[in-house]
């Protein structure tokens, strides 16, 4: 701060006025100022730690969805019969204290004759290197195309269960990659049926108003007072039995997305209330904008952010939704096979004291929901910059 | 206030209608009714089916009937309290539910009572101290209750209340008081079992419900009186307690519509797994095996549970909050 020793009261600057000059803007606020609102929304999010944390591993998980196939040591049928409820192996690196590289012991088994419960002792002689980028299990890539590739195999004649093996000696890593494809792609189509039926269920009550939007309110009412669990199982229950797996899964889809757009268009509406009485708007109008591109052009650019935000918040009670029904055999059957599906093998006392490794897929369950969580915060927070 | 009270429950007569109607579709879905189960089962059984029993049964049933039919009937044996006739157990749904529906009553109840006493504190604490670790703990320990499946989580729990205390938590209460006229010491023995599935069906929905108290709390302290009232030298706990808290309070009570709907989802497959003798479980086997008076009614008995949770809370806010205004629309 200077202090002004001038003749007069206050201080008056001599020099020509020059407007552009008053506050030069450094480059770096000149970047700020012109950015648009998706570059501004792509900063605040990076400022959430957690949030592009949780944004990677979701992105890598759908990521390995697409090449699942390789990613599992084993085929997702392929069973073990010497080797029923082996527990988890572990990866080791040093042999008797000298380095091989990273290797699992092969399994001695036998049958306790007390309780007849198969017991695995790890045997020291056998040293078992994994083999990496290696020919494995055959198996369709995407149905299509055959091959047999792997990114990780056992040793020859030797096991790889880093999971753990269930009922039918099937290894349970290659089981959890395979349902990760399914469990995700659930929650994705399931939120884009409720996606749209949100945004324009909701969009049309809340443009048009009046008995439109009366009736809208009262069905959304109406869905929003069951309880969303008993009636997905009434749903579900009512699914043929002669449909095959893949109907039903999509059967199952299209349930969770039906029933769960209510929400959206509880958001959009209030949205649509709010915004439809603004000056842009009102301008658009009278321009002589159609209905569709008053709420595609005008309306909606205006609070997709918020829409995408709730929406990511709402895939994660998709995906648990999805993995209750399977727990209650309600859901989806194998051949196809989802968290959900594998958790309905962990359904009874015994797995817990016993088998506990069945109980696994509930990581992956526990990890994409609150990823989920925490990324849908981050873009909430993001999802209005200019605050 | 009372004319508000008179057209919500006119209002609630056309949804319970459509409810009705939603939900009778619902259990007509499947292909084939119980009959045709129930011979498939017999005949896979080896026995012989004889057709006019079966068209006798049918008729006597009502099942023979235009769906339309059988729906006034359903609904016009609902208004009067006759819930229908169960063909699993071949008894009047009234007589098969019993105990079930005040159980599930009793644990829905207790699972928001449950709810609201853990999130209150953690959620005053965490706004207070926002930022700081035990915020960040706490709002992750919320997190980690919303993403744990309950019912994997009521599975563990099972497992290790016995190994570790011995008990034997199945069920909601000791096998001697199952069918017994309620007492004192069958309450009693309800309520010693019923802290697991109150834990685990609560837990989900006490995150939600911590976030959204921390969040209003939030934002009432950042406002201009808390200000004043600070400057005024109001001691911090009083300046909580006098205004923001009372503020923040709302959640609480509006959210029972989304709570309770959520709490019920929740029970339902909590008490399959903890074989719980409330509705879940019992929903589950008629919807599996068509016994559609049955599955119709609890259906019906869980959505007018939530209607009517719903509107006390409507009504509770309305009571607290004086700047809630009913019945009036808006200016605008």
């Amino acid at each position: 701060m200077s202090e002004a020793r001038t003749p007069l009261d206050h201080f008056v600057s001599e020099e020509p006025f020059e407007p552009n000059r008053v506050e030069p803007m450094s480059p770096a606020q000149e970047r700020y100022y012109r950015a648009s609102q998706w570059r501004m929304m792509w900063w605040k999010l990076k400022r959430h730690r957690l949030a592009v944390l949780s944004g990677a591993i979701l992105g890598l998980l759908y990521l390995s969805t697409l090449v699942s196939e390789m990613l599992a040591p084993y085929d997702l049928h392929s069973r073990h019969t010497d080797f029923i409820f082996a527990p988890p192996q572990q990866v080791h690196l040093f042999d008797q204290g000298h380095f091989v590289g990273p290797f699992v012991y092969g399994f001695d088994y036998s049958l306790d004759m007390t309780n007849l419960k198969r017991v695995y002792e790890p045997n020291l002689a056998q040293v078992q290197p994994l083999r990496f980028f290696c020919l494995g299990d055959p198996y369709d890539f995407w149905g299509v195309v055959s091959g047999r590739f792997h990114l990780v195999c056992p040793a020859e004649n030797g096991t790889l269960f880093l999971l753990g093996t269930d009922r039918l000696g099937r290894d349970m890593l290659s089981r959890v990659i395979y349902g990760t494809r399914i469990s995700l792609t659930i929650g994705l189509i399931g939120i884009s049926i409720s996606f749209t039926l949100g945004i324009v269920i909701g969009g049309l009550a809340g443009y048009y108003g009046g008995w439109v939007d009366a009736i809208t309110q009262r069905v959304i009412e109406i869905i929003r007072s069951f309880p969303e669990l008993p009636l997905w199982m009434a749903l579900s229950a009512a699914l043929p039995v002669t449909w095959s797996p893949l109907l039903v899964y999509f059967g199952i889809t299209l349930i969770l997305g039906f029933l769960d757009w209510t929400g959206l268009a509880r958001a959009v509406r209030s949205k649509f209330l709010a915004l439809r009485e603004e000056d842009f708007a009102t301008a658009a109008i009278l321009m002589g904008a159609t209905p569709r591109r008053v709420i595609f052009r005008h309306l909606l650019p205006s609070f997709m952010s918020h829409l995408i935000a709730s929406a990511t918040i709402s895939i994660p009670s998709m995906i648990l939704g999805e993995t209750a029904l399977s727990f209650l055999g309600l859901g989806l059957r194998s051949p196809i096979t989802s968290w959900g599906v594998l958790l309905n093998e962990a359904q009874n006392i015994n797995v817990v004291a016993l088998y506990p490794w069945l109980m696994l897929p509930v990581v992956p369950v526990f990890t994409v929901v609150l990823a989920f969580n925490f990324f849908g915060d981050g873009l909430r927070d993001a999802a209005d910059p200019y605050r | 206030m009372f004319g508000y009270i008179v057209h919500r429950l006119l209002v609630m007569i056309p949804t319970l209608l459509a409810i009705s109607l939603i939900v009778f579709i619902i259990i007509q879905l499947p292909p084939g009714d119980y009959l045709s189960t129930y011979m498939a089962e017999l005949q896979a059984q080896g026995e012989a089916v004889d057709p006019q029993k079966l068209a006798y049964l049918r008729e006597i049933y009502g099942l023979d009937r235009p769906a339309w039919q059988q729906y006034l009937y359903w609904v016009w044996g609902l208004l009067h309290g006759d819930m229908g006739y169960s063909f699993a157990y071949n008894l009047p749904v009234t007589q098969v539910v019993g105990d079930r529906l005040m159980l599930t009553f009793i644990v829905s109840f207790s699972t928001i009572m449950f709810t609201w006493i853990v999130a209150f504190p953690i959620g005053i604490y965490s706004a207070t101290h926002q930022y700081s670790w035990s915020d960040y703990g706490l709002t992750f320990l919320g997190f980690v209750g919303l993403a744990t499946p309950n019912f994997l989580l009521a599975l563990v729990m099972l497992y290790f209340a016995n190994t570790w205390f011995g008990i034997s938590i199945g069920g909601l209460m000791d096998d001697r008081f199952i069918g017994t006229p309620w007492s004192l010491a069958k309450l009693g023995s309800v309520l010693a079992h019923l802290w697991i599935p109150v834990i685990v069906i609560g837990l989900s929905g006490t995150a939600g419900m911590i976030r959204r108290l921390r969040a209003n709390l939030l934002d009432e302290l950042q406002k201009q009186y808390v200000v004043t009232a600070r400057a005024k030298g109001l001691s911090p706990f009083r300046t909580l307690m006098k205004y923001p808290l009372r503020m923040s309070l709302n959640p609480f009570i509006s959210d029972i519509g989304t709570l309770l709907p959520h709490v019920i989802s929740g029970s339902a497959i909590v008490s399959v797994v903890l074989s719980l003798p409330t509705t879940g479980p019992m929903l589950l086997d008629a919807l599996r095996s068509q016994d559609m008076y049955l599955a119709g009614s609890f259906l019906m008995f869980l959505a007018l549970l939530t209607v009517i949770g719903v509107f006390l809370s409507d009504l509770a806010l309305a009571a607290l909050d004086p700047r809630i205004r009913l019945g009036a629309g808006s200016v605008k």
